[in-house]
C-alpha cells in the first residue's frame, strides 16, 4: 500500500525528530492539567506515554492534534510550527489520531467508514463529481480498491458489508485504527487503543501495530496495558501531575523508583528484579 | 435495479398530465412537486448534514421575490435619496438570480453555523425566516407588502426557429416543476454519492472523528448549506412564476413544517425519502378534501404523521430498503473482490 508520496521514506533517517513538542503547559482556569511538557519522538519510533490518570496524556493528545490551545510552548511537526493550526489541517500534515472511546461513524457501513476517511486522497474537484466526469470514477474506484487494502491490513475486511456500530468492541478498535490509516499519516497518535480488550483481542491488535510500524509510520501511544507497552515501546515517557518524571527506554523505566513510587507499583519493581 | 425503479418513477410523474385531466388535481400536482423540490433541498442539510433548518422557508421565499422583482423591475429610493431603478429582465435571468441570491443568503447563515451547532443553528434559521419575512410585509415600497406582488410573467420556453412560448397553462408548468425536480435530484444524488457528501454524514455521525481524518467539516457544512439554499430559492422562483402572484405568507413558518414533515417521514438522508414523504403529505389534504370536513381533514394529516413517525422512525424508505435488504453495490462486491 503506498501509504506516503515517494522519497518520503527514504528521507527518514534514524532518531530524526518527527514531533517535537516544546515547553507546552495547559492551564483550565486555574487548574493546570500540563505543567512543563518537553519530549521528543524521533522518525518511525513507537514512543508510549504513560502515567496515572489525570497526568495528563490525553490533554497532550489533544494539543498536539489542535483539538485543544496550549496556554504555553509550542508543537512542530517536521519542521513545521502546530500552533494556530486546526485539527483537519493537522491531519493533512499526516499527524492523525486515535480517540480514547470507541470512534468510529456508527451508522454506515465499515466499508464506507473507511472510504469516509479516506477524504483528503480523493482527487476529483466540486465539478468533476457533479458534471459525473472521468475523473470522479477514476477516484472512486481508487478510493475503494485502497479502502479494501486497509481493511485487509487489519483484518476486518469479512466486516466490510457490516454497518460500523455492530462491530464487536475490538473490531470496532481495529476499525478506528483503519480510519486513522486511511488518512494517510506519517505519525498515528493512539489513545488507549487496547484498553477494554480481551488478552487475544489485544494480541491481535499488537500485530496490526507491527505492521503499521514497518511501513514506517511514527507511533505515539497512550497505554495503561504495560505488557503491551514494554512490549512495544522503543521509548517511554512518564508523566505525572502535568509533567514528565521519567524518560528513557523500556528497562530503564521498569526500574525506575520514582516511576514505581507514582504509577507502576511495586509489583513492577519485583518483576523487573526477577 | 435501482436505477430501473428511478426511470420508471420519472416515466409515471411525466405521463400524468397525459391521463389527468381535472385542472385542480394537476395544480395540487404541480405545488406537491414545487415543495418536494423544496424538501429535497432541506433533506441536503437535515439529512446529511444533520443541522435542521427551520427557516428553510426563508431561502424558498428569498427565490420567490428576488425571482418576481427580477422579471417585474421596481424603483425604490433607498436611504440617502439613492434611486434604484430595475427594469424588467427576462423571467429565466429572474430564475438564475432566484438560485443564486438564496445561495449567498445559505452561505452567510452556514457561515454563522461556523461557531452553532445544534438547537442555536435551529434558532439561527428562525429568526433568519422571521427577519426576511418582516422585510418583506414592510418594505412595501419593494415588496407591495401585503397587497402582494400580482401579474407576475409565466416563464418562457425559447425554441431555436420557434419563437418563444409562454409557459402557461398547467401542463407547461407541471413539466417545467418536472425537470427542475430532475436536476435538482440528480445534483443532490451525485453530491451525496461522492467524497462530498461523505464529508458531510462524517459531520452529522461524529465531527471531531471527521476532522481526526483531515475533513474540513465548516466547508462541507457551507457548501450544504449553500446547495440546499439555492435548490429552495429555485422552488421558490418556480412557485412565484407559476401562481403568478406571492405576498409574505410565502414566508409562512407552516411550510417550513410541511418540509420537515415531508422528510422526516420519507426518510431523512435517503435520496426518495423527501419524493415520497412529499407525495403523501401533499397529496392528503386534495384526497381528504373529497369526503372530510375541513377539520377532520387535519386531524387525518396529524393522525397520520404520528402513526408513520411512531411506527417508522427512520421513514418509509429506509423500512422499505430493510424489508428488501437493499444493499449498495459497492460494499457487497467489496467482499468478494480480489484486490488487484
Amino acid at each position: 500500500m503506498n501509504m506516503h508520496p515517494p522519497g518520503e521514506l527514504s528521507a527518514s533517517k534514524p532518531l530524526a525528530p518527527a514531533l517535537s513538542i516544546e515547553h507546552i503547559a495547559v492551564h483550565f482556569g486555574g487548574l493546570v492539567a500540563i505543567s512543563d511538557l518537553n519530549f521528543v519522538v524521533n522518525e518511525g519510533e513507537v514512543l508510549s506515554l504513560i502515567g496515572p490518570n489525570g497526568a495528563g496524556k490525553t490533554t497532550a493528545f489533544n494539543v498536539i492534534t489542535g483539538f485543544l490551545k496550549p496556554t504555553k510552548g509550542r508543537v512542530c511537526y517536521r519542521g513545521t510550527s502546530l500552533n494556530g493550526l486546526k485539527p483537519h489541517e493537522i491531519a493533512g500534515l499526516g499527524l492523525v489520531r486515535t480517540f480514547q472511546r470507541t470512534s468510529v461513524f456508527q451508522t454506515i457501513s465499515v466499508f464506507q467508514n473507511v472510504m469516509t476517511g479516506l477524504h483528503s486522497r480523493g482527487r476529483s474537484s466540486l465539478w468533476d463529481t457533479l458534471l459525473a466526469l472521468p475523473r470522479e470514477r477514476e477516484s472512486e474506484s481508487e478510493l475503494k480498491a485502497t479502502t479494501y487494502e486497509i481493511l485487509k491490513l487489519v483484518g476486518i475486511e469479512h466486516r466490510a458489508g457490516n454497518m460500523a456500530g455492530s462491530l464487536s468492541y475490538g473490531d470496532q478498535r481495529l476499525l478506528g485504527v483503519a480510519l486513522a490509516l486511511a488518512a494517510n499519516p506519517s505519525m498515528l497518535l493512539l489513545d488507549e487503543p487496547v484498553s477494554g480488550m480481551n488478552a487475544s483481542e489485544t494480541a491481535a491488535f499488537m500485530r496490526v501495530l507491527d505492521s503499521v510500524r514497518g511501513m514506517g509510520v511514527t507511533i505515539l501511544l497512550v497505554e495503561h496495558d504495560m505488557p503491551m507497552v514494554m512490549g512495544i515501546s522503543d521509548r517511554i515517557v512518564v508523566l505525572n501531575y502535568g509533567r514528565i518524571i521519567a524518560e528513557g527506554p523500556p528497562a530503564a523505566i521498569q526500574g525506575n523508583p520514582e516511576v514505581i513510587q507514582a504509577y507502576l507499583g511495586l509489583g513492577a519493581k519485583k518483576r523487573a528484579r526477577d | 435495479m435501482k436505477r430501473l425503479l428511478s426511470w420508471l418513477a420519472v416515466l409515471a410523474f411525466a405521463s400524468i398530465p397525459l391521463w389527468l385531466n381535472d385542472p385542480y388535481l394537476l395544480n395540487a400536482c404541480i405545488t406537491t412537486g414545487i415543495f418536494i423540490i423544496a424538501a429535497m433541498s432541506l433533506n441536503l442539510l437535515l439529512g446529511y448534514t444533520g443541522q435542521l433548518s427551520l427557516g428553510h422557508v426563508a431561502f424558498f421565499g428569498i427565490g420567490a421575490y428576488v425571482s418576481a422583482l427580477t422579471s417585474l423591475g421596481f424603483d425604490v429610493e433607498l436611504f440617502g435619496g439613492i434611486r434604484v431603478v430595475h427594469q424588467p429582465w427576462p423571467v429565466w435571468t429572474g430564475f438564475v438570480l432566484a438560485v443564486v441570491i438564496a445561495g449567498i443568503c445559505g452561505y452567510l447563515v452556514g457561515k454563522l453555523s461556523f461557531r452553532v451547532r445544534g438547537a442555536y443553528f435551529v434558532i439561527v434559521t428562525i429568526s433568519f425566516a422571521e427577519v426576511v419575512r418582516l422585510v418583506a410585509l414592510n418594505w412595501v415600497e419593494l415588496t407591495q407588502g401585503p397587497l402582494a406582488l400580482t401579474s407576475i410573467p409565466p416563464f418562457t420556453l425559447g425554441l431555436p426557429g420557434l419563437g418563444f412560448f409562454e409557459l402557461y397553462g398547467k401542463i407547461a408548468n407541471f413539466y417545467l416543476v418536472l425537470v427542475v425536480g430532475l436536476v435538482c435530484y440528480v445534483v443532490i444524488s451525485r453530491l451525496t454519492k461522492s467524497r462530498v457528501g461523505r464529508a458531510m454524514v462524517a459531520l452529522k455521525e461524529n465531527e471531531s472523528l471527521a476532522v481526526s481524518v483531515g475533513i474540513d467539516v465548516t466547508r462541507y457544512l457551507i457548501l450544504a448549506a449553500v446547495t440546499s439554499a439555492g435548490i429552495a430559492g429555485a422552488a421558490g422562483s418556480l412557485y412565484a412564476h407559476y401562481l403568478r402572484i406571492i405576498d409574505p405568507d410565502v414566508f409562512m413558518f407552516l411550510y417550513t413544517v410541511t418540509m420537515v414533515i415531508m422528510v422526516i417521514t420519507g426518510g431523512k438522508g435517503t435520496l426518495a425519502g423527501p419524493i415520497v414523504g412529499g407525495l403523501i403529505f401533499g397529496f392528503i389534504p386534495v384526497i381528504a378534501r373529497s369526503f372530510a370536513t375541513p377539520e377532520l381533514q387535519w386531524i387525518l394529516y396529524g393522525a397520520l404523521m404520528i402513526l408513520i413517525v411512531f411506527v417508522l422512525p427512520q421513514g418509509i424508505v429506509p423500512a422499505i430498503e430493510r424489508w428488501f435488504s437493499v444493499t449498495d453495490k459497492d460494499e457487497g462486491r467489496a467482499k468478494l473482490e480480489p484486490v488487484k
